[in-house]
């Protein structure tokens, strides 16, 4: 069964085709990938899934509920949850902090008794803090748990913001470019922790990745996109020797003089 | 140096970070109940003066220093708190029920106009906001029956447990009135700060996007964050108008709405000490001035020399000092004298280097 279906999906930027009638399923339990150029249009795709941009035509459904009627803010509910390619952490709070919001989507408290602050907003926060602290040990942010975002380097804030995403107890974690910025030794690391999404907590994983090498080692298939089109669809293995993909990546070398 | 050892979630949790905050809290605490006997009648208006700046000051903290959304319409808001106030006193309300029913007021009707006015961004919500201001002078004067128009309203006596309280004839129960709402609003603001909407805010304030796909509902959130900060608002307003005993539309000007957030600039942004800290130098500075004029014209014999404009030019140097070398506000330069003693001889002067300033306008929201 398909967890996220993506069907003839096509937005438009005035002139500009930004998503050209792209379809597919990810289905439960796998690691998807989306590459393709820069202006392919993968972002837009995440976009797309996030609500922030409301498509032409198509439609996107998760576990066959429609997300297409609902608010931004409401796609975390259903266990959608998000990282941004250009890092969006809240920088004036501390990695806990920002874990913590991660939990929004599973607040029951409300404004008096947050203000009270009754035993049952304690206990929630104890609950809360629980599942962070899980995160902590498996993304190994220990030392910097009380560290201030302003002050801490790329790499760490692209695991904090893999670890906020986790807090949220996604179903479906899409990561925009996990691995860019990263020295080798942490694109390695993650990897790892992308196998251990998989497989220990079963959460489907779709991204955006350029680093193939990634994108080989994790991803039960890939989406190639050009232009807003769909190029190719398979294992990793077959997208990358696909013509069409070599075509879009390296030009066909046609009319070119010598 | 300290190392606090945590034992429990709990110590995340608290109010403070450990034993000896707590204490130093407590002597604070301690004085300010005693400061009635400590002071004479003058300067305890003064320092009621003060506590009045810090409620209002807590209210603009929570919406700019914590949601990130400037206001400089804060004024018209604690005109709304202080002419509900008094007209539902005027028509038998008792004071114990019209005070926090001209927060709760206040509150809804900021909640209203936070609707479609955060849509905006930046400096536009601080043009919005500013014609918020302007709008309710003119407001307060057309609504003539209720407000009095520019004659303006007297505030009645408060009649408390059989009490006839007024600023200058019962002082010590009318500071201890306002004691108690400040406590009041810090106590449920420092709640909200370490619950799941405190962490909405901040996060609002960081990255609007991201808050949003971590399910945070914006347009609720800041709607909130404006409606708590017009409650507390609406309170100090309320006092105001006791405070000043009589009052008009002139009383709540555009002046009054820069004043407020210039003090929690000065303060520091983003810590409710900030509010504190700007309240005392909003309310001292006045009389620092004055008696800084006195002192001056005996030392050269000037008479009584009174330069027209000369606080808010006074003011404006403070705010230009500030901006330029401290832009952390007093509660900034605080932490940073502190740090500087806990890690001696260690500290670095890149230390505070990363902290951005607040209010980002036209970043990826």
């Amino acid at each position: 069964m398909s967890l996220l279906a993506f069907e003839n999906v096509t937005l438009r930027f005035g002139g500009l085709v930004a998503v050209d009638n792209v379809s597919f399923h990810v289905g439960e339990g796998e690691v998807f990938a989306l590459v393709g150029p820069n202006g392919a249009g993968k972002s837009t795709v995440f976009n797309l899934i996030s609500r922030f941009y409301d498509p032409a035509e198509g439609d996107i459904r998760f576990a066959d509920k429609p997300l297409l009627g609902l608010r931004p803010d409401q796609v975390p509910s259903l266990g959608i949850a998000r990282t941004f390619q250009n890092i969006e952490l809240f920088e004036q709070s501390t990695v806990l902090q920002n874990l913590l919001v991660g939990r929004q989507r599973h607040a029951k408290s409300n404004m008096l008794t947050e203000m009270l602050f009754t035993p049952s907003v304690r206990e929630e926060e104890h609950r809360h803090r629980e599942v962070v602290e899980e995160v902590i040990d498996f993304l190994e942010l220990q030392a910097y748990r009380d560290k201030y975002i302003a002050g801490l380097p790329y790499g760490v804030r692209k695991i904090v913001e893999l670890g906020r995403a986790l807090a949220t107890e996604p179903k479906l974690l899409l990561l925009d470019e996990p691995a860019s910025g990263l020295s080798v030794e942490e694109s390695q690391d993650m990897i790892f922790w992308i196998e251990d999404i998989k497989k220990q907590m079963g959460i489907t994983v779709l991204m955006v990745e350029h680093d193939m090498n990634l994108v080989s080692a994790v991803c039960d298939r890939v989406l190639a996109l050009a232009d807003g089109k769909e190029l190719a669809i398979g294992t990793p293995a077959e997208v990358q020797a696909h013509p069409e993909v070599i075509k879009a990546y390296l030009g066909t070398g046609e009319g070119k003089t010598k | 140096m300290r190392f606090v050892f945590k034992r429990s979630y709990n110590d995340d949790i608290g109010w403070f970070k450990h034993r000896t905050q707590a204490i130093y809290y407590m002597v604070l605490l301690a004085f300010v109940v005693a400061l009635p006997w400590l002071l004479d009648d003058f300067f305890l208006g003064e320092a009621t003066n003060v506590l009045i700046w810090a409620i209002v000051g807590m209210g603009l903290m929570l919406l700019t220093g914590h949601t990130g959304q400037v206001s400089l319409g804060h004024a018209a808001f604690m005109a709304v708190g202080c002419y509900a106030n008094i007209i539902m006193m005027q028509r038998g309300v008792p004071f114990i029920v019209a005070l926090p029913l001209s927060g709760l007021i206040t509150g809804i009707v900021g909640a209203i106009v936070a609707l479609p006015v955060l849509r905006l961004h930046g400096i536009y919500l601080a043009i919005a906001t500013l014609a918020i201001s302007v709008l309710a002078e003119d407001i307060i004067v057309i609504a003539e029956p209720f407000t009095g128009g520019v004659s303006g309203l007297v505030a009645p006596p408060i009649d408390l447990f059989g009490m006839q309280i007024t600023r200058y004839g019962t002082p010590t129960a009318f500071y201890f009135i306002t004691l108690i709402v400040v406590l009041a609003v810090l106590f449920a603001y420092r709640n909200l700060l370490r619950a799941p909407l405190g962490r909405a805010f901040a996060a609002i304030r960081d990255s609007e996007i991201s808050a949003q796909a971590m399910g945070v509902n914006i347009t609720a959130t800041k709607a909130i964050s404006f409606g708590l900060s017009c409650t507390a608002t609406g309170l100090a307003g309320a006092l105001l108008g006791h405070f000043a005993g009589a009052f008009n539309h002139e009383t709540f000007n555009i002046v009054l709405s820069i004043q407020l957030l210039l003090m929690i600039v000065i303060g520091g942004l983003g810590s409710i000490h900030g509010a504190f800290f700007g309240a005392i130098v909003i309310g001292f500075l006045p009389q620092v001035i004055a008696i800084g004029r006195d002192v001056t014209s005996s030392l050269f014999g000037f008479g009584s020399l009174t330069i027209p404009g000369i606080e808010v030019g006074v003011f404006a140097l403070i705010l230009l000092v500030f901006i330029l070398f401290e832009p952390m506000g007093i509660y900034g330069r605080w932490l940073k004298i502190r740090t500087y003693f806990e890690l001696f001889p260690f500290y670095r002067k890149g230390m505070f280097k990363r902290q951005k300033s607040y209010l980002k306008t036209e970043r990826t929201r």
